[in-house]
């Protein structure tokens, strides 16, 4: 790995035809830390994730990368820099999985060039950081989802970048799985100091798994920070419009969030909750 | 796939993965049973053709009746490899651009646009000679197809799998009609069309080959140079993208080289079904989900598929011969019929 890479936006406006999904943001990713974006349903989160992956020119400011404007960088330089995991990839049918992850070597290859050695060493040391070197030469189909999960990370690991985007990683996947796959994504950035930026839907594992916590409301930036400023009743309220009581994780000490329904909380009496139901 | 669970993995063992042997042995069995159909093409036709006669024809310059016949056969072979292949290679990189297991020339409108673009050169413009076939042939596909996909990229989500089948298939029977709509109040000229219009390459020469194999050459090279881009859009565009490829680049001169194989290929041996569609499919189940693998099979087995059906539609039907196109058509129907049901091809 090279030099730490450097990852910003500038007044980063993005939206689809008419409609304006992210006004103005002004945003730094920590370099070597991990970075968690959470949001309500359509707040524009994986829209972001998805400029800073140059998947989506901004109609207005840029997406930084070392100091350069990422859209205008050659695709496959920036490619060697950032990777991307997006939400729902698609496996050919019947691939191997060594030959699924050995894609991620393409923006190392030339076009006629033949596999390399240091190709071979980047997907063997994929395999075997996401524990998925006994799983080479079975067929993707075949695996669950947690192992087709890892096998996905391997591939953005063979890719060698020291920016990794993943939307959403844990989508679809059991707590078992989920927790099994933030733990490999922090693994990565413990040992190889890879810079990791996700969103993800599941507040409480957010503020676990975070070094910094960005909450996007509206397209806009809400809060950003260590996850011990960020996750509170308040930002709660403000970005979810759910009412909560927000207490220190008795695993991690990271703060940990308790939604309040109308039901089953032992404070709230119904008949408060109607009432502040028929105020507001 | 029985080809990814060959080998072994070993620490220090750098080729580990890809399963390189077995599927080199595919391509070697490719070029030996090749090779076997090429022999079969020159020895067997509509005249019945004594051993002597077929060596002679090579080894002495008589010029028999029999040693004509076979001498024949050697271009109608070639111009046969050289379609089948073309045809193969072309809707191996149409399914793979679009990610969609059924789009092949025929269903996305190549075919047809090359068709019609053919009909109304000879109907209106008194086209005639081979090369104007091929240009005509292979603007009329590339219009056709751009159309096509402009209709299936209408509405929400661009262009999805479905979409450009159904605007392909609309497309397809409104050309068809089109064609007809042209021939029918020409008698004339539907006499020249017809043989063309079945899909046959009896009519080959060597003049004919040498005319159309720059435009095969140029269109296999463009889409040589996309064949790892085609490996990375087989993974969605997003993925792809986030791999370094300019997605829309690589579609752009994948179909390109797509349309001048396809559109070449049916100007000089008329429309043919099937191949496009069936071999790719038969391909993947022999060598895997690789383009470079892939591309290179999905050539022999369409060179082998066109030669075998020349081969047959020569012998079932003397003293008279059935064209090739015909026959692709019976064997690859039921085929492909065969090739869905396994579960293999659901999707790509």
């Amino acid at each position: 790995m090279t030099d730490a890479h450097t990852l910003h936006t500038e007044q980063l406006s993005l939206g689809y035809g008419d409609r304006v999904v992210v006004d103005s943001l002004d945003l730094t990713i920590p370099t070597g830390r991990i970075t968690t974006i959470v949001g309500a349903n359509a707040c524009g989160k994986s829209t972001l994730l998805r400029a800073m992956a140059r998947l989506l020119a901004p109609r207005n400011g840029r997406v930084v990368l070392d100091g350069k404007d990422l859209h205008r960088l050659p695709t496959k330089e920036v490619a060697r820099t950032l990777g991307l995991l997006p939400q729902s990839p698609i496996a050919p049918e019947g691939i191997a999985v060594a030959d699924l992850v050995g894609r991620g070597r393409h923006p190392h290859q030339k076009v006629f060039a033949r596999w390399s050695r240091e190709d071979e060493a980047a997907v063997l040391s994929a395999l075997e950081a996401t524990g998925t070197t006994e799983l080479a030469d079975r067929s993707v189909d075949e695996l669950s989802g947690g192992q087709r999960q890892r096998v996905w990370i391997a591939m953005a690991l063979a890719q060698q970048t020291d920016l990794l985007l993943l939307d959403e990683p844990t989508t679809f996947l059991d707590v078992t799985h989920q927790i099994e796959v933030l733990d490999l994504l922090t693994d990565l950035n413990r040992q190889r100091g890879t810079t990791i930026v996700m969103v993800l839907h599941d507040l409480n594992l957010a503020a676990r798994y975070a070094d910094h916590l960005i909450a996007v409301a509206g397209g806009a930036l809400h809060a950003a920070g260590s996850p011990a400023d960020v996750l509170t009743a308040a930002t709660v309220r403000e970005v979810f419009g759910l009412e909560s009581e927000v207490v220190a994780d008795p695993t991690s000490g990271k703060p940990m969030m308790l939604p309040i329904g109308r039901y089953h909380a032992r404070q709230v009496q119904p008949a408060t909750a109607t009432a502040t139901e028929a105020s507001g | 796939m029985s080809a990814t669970l060959l080998t072994r993995p070993g620490p220090d063992d750098a080729m580990m993965r890809r399963p390189v042997p077995v599927r080199l042995l595919v391509l070697l069995a490719g070029v030996a049973v090749l090779v076997l159909a090429a022999a079969l093409s020159v020895a067997f036709g509509t005249r019945i053709v004594a051993w002597q006669d077929i060596v002679s024809a090579f080894t002495t310059s008589a010029d028999g009746i029999a040693e004509a016949a076979v001498r024949q056969r050697v271009p109608r072979t070639v111009l046969a490899m050289l379609v089948g292949a073309s045809l193969g290679v072309a809707g191996a990189v149409l399914q793979g651009l679009t990610r969609n297991p059924l789009a092949d020339p025929m269903i996305l409108g190549i075919t047809p646009g090359a068709s019609l673009a053919v009909v109304s050169g000879i109907a209106f413009f008194g086209l005639s000679t081979a090369t104007g076939y091929i240009w005509v042939a292979i603007v009329g596909a590339a219009l056709a197809s751009a159309f096509v996909y402009t209709i299936g990229s209408l509405g929400r989500g661009g262009p999805t799998p479905l979409k450009l089948a159904l605007s392909g298939a609309a497309t397809t029977a409104a050309f068809t009609s089109l064609i007809s709509a042209i021939l029918l109040p020409r008698i004339d000229v539907m006499n020249v069309f017809r043989f063309w219009q079945v899909g046959g390459v009896g009519g080959a020469s060597y003049s004919r080959i040498g005319q159309v194999l720059p435009f095969l050459v140029v269109g296999a090279l463009l889409c040589l140079v996309c064949v790892r881009g085609l490996n990375t859009l087989a993974l969605g565009d997003d993925l792809a993208r986030g791999l370094g490829e300019r997605v829309m680049v690589t579609r752009i001169v994948a179909f390109l080289g797509a349309v001048t194989l396809c559109g070449a290929a049916t100007a000089v041996a008329g429309p043919i079904a099937f191949v496009g569609l069936v071999v790719p499919h038969v391909c993947r189940l022999l060598v895997g989900v690789d383009h470079r693998w892939l591309l290179a099979s999905a050539g022999l087995l369409g060179a082998i598929l066109l030669t075998v059906a020349d081969v047959v539609g020569r012998i079932v039907a003397r003293p008279s011969e059935i064209d090739v196109g015909i026959v692709t058509a019976i064997i690859g129907a039921p085929f492909f019929i065969y090739v869905v049901r396994r579960q293999k091809v659901r999707a790509l």
